[in-house]
């Protein structure tokens, strides 16, 4: 099959051709190895990801909206099993909101992830 | 006659599959998709990948690019150590990329539409990090809940905010794939019913008038794709950093 190399036929020997991208291979594969060695030692995570102003939008206010559900969800639960109605869902849903909060900000990038 | 919107959304028997218990499990539309598309993406990749050849052909083409793609995404958010997961991160924005492009085909059924879909998804990748994190970390995986250089007096509170914060993820990341193409889909479907009811409605003067209804679908379609493929990107890139926290907590 052909592997995709184009045979040039003004060249008279190919074995010399073969070597000669075999050597051109492994210069590749070493800038490669390189390049992507640079990539990894960067080690501090990218948080930020470039996606567009629609959908950063939307990923804001989901964040937002499943902190508070979580923190309802919580708070009515626990009002169901300990009989302490409303004061669980009041004060949990002040914290889901908080929650909720802190995604928007980390999602935002106003706080860096882990240092608040 | 009106076009319901929400008809798309339907769930079919199709045939049945097994008995648990008294209830009958059966083969659904959305199944079906769900296989199309694994087949789909399972060719897509076999076929593009055969050939290895140096010069690549379209198909291998875009086989590459799409594990480029992935591979960068993840190394960029989760570094190099991240390449582990690979293989899931690689299947989830597959898997979900196909799906969602699948659905743009009229009379097609969109599987990411159903949140017991997405919210598996979501689950899946949730349950992952939480026991990737303790297995590699044990206990010092709750460093990540505890952020540094907070006074004493207000830890519990930072730390209880966290927790919350933490359980919310796998809700917004379910959410949110789920509600972009619920109300896609709902949206397409409405603007298309106006052609059809303009034009039964008001005659000649409505099939003129409904060119705008028309040119806003044509427009809607082009956000709708490029929303499906968004949203495939954003949940990838969701899970490569929740997996982040996973591999290094407490930095």
């Amino acid at each position: 099959m052909a592997d995709g190399t184009h045979g040039p036929g003004d060249r008279k020997d190919p074995p010399d051709d073969e070597a000669q991208l075999s050597a051109r291979l492994q210069r590749l594969g070493e800038r490669l190895g390189n390049a992507s060695r640079a990539s990894e030692n960067a080690t501090s995570p990218r948080q930020t990801a470039d996606m567009s102003a629609f959908a950063r939008g939307f990923r804001l206010s989901t964040e937002l909206v499943a902190g508070v559900v979580v923190g309802a969800l919580i708070g009515w639960l626990l009002d169901r099993w300990l009989g302490i109605s409303p004061w669980g869902l009041i004060v949990f849903l002040l914290f889901g909101f908080a929650a909720g909060i802190l995604n928007v900000m980390r999602a935002a990038g106003v706080v860096r992830d882990r240092q608040l | 006659m009106a076009v319901d919107p929400i008809e798309q959304f339907q769930i079919h028997n199709l045939f049945p599959v097994a008995t648990v218990g008294h209830t009958e499990i059966f083969f659904t539309n959305s199944a079906a998709f769900m296989l199309a598309a694994v087949a789909g993406i399972t060719a897509f990749l076999l076929i593009g990948t055969t050939k290895r050849s140096l010069v690549p052909t379209r198909l291998q083409s875009a086989a590459e690019l799409a594990y480029e793609f992935v591979a960068t995404t993840l190394r960029g958010t989760a570094g190099s150590e991240g390449m582990k997961f690979f293989p899931f991160i690689f299947t989830l924005f597959m898997f979900i990329l196909t799906v969602n492009m699948i659905g743009l085909i009229p009379y097609t059924f969109t599987v990411t539409s159903h949140i017991i879909i997405t919210a598996a998804l979501a689950i899946t990748v949730f349950l992952t990090v939480v026991v990737y994190g303790l297995v590699r970390h044990g206990l010092h995986f709750f460093n990540l809940f505890v952020p540094k250089g907070v006074p004493i007096y207000i830890l519990p509170l930072i730390v209880f905010i966290e927790v919350l914060s933490f359980i919310s993820r796998p809700i917004s990341h379910s959410v949110r794939l789920f509600a972009n193409m619920l109300a896609g889909h709902i949206t397409l479907q409405v603007f298309a019913g106006f052609i059809i009811l303009m034009g039964t409605g008001l005659g000649a003067i409505g099939w003129a008038a409904s060119v705008l209804p028309f040119a806003l679908v044509v427009i809607l379609f082009a956000l709708e794709t490029l929303v499906a493929f968004l949203q495939a990107y954003v949940f990838a890139i969701l899970t490569c950093i929740y997996l982040n926290d996973a591999i290094h907590p407490g930095h």
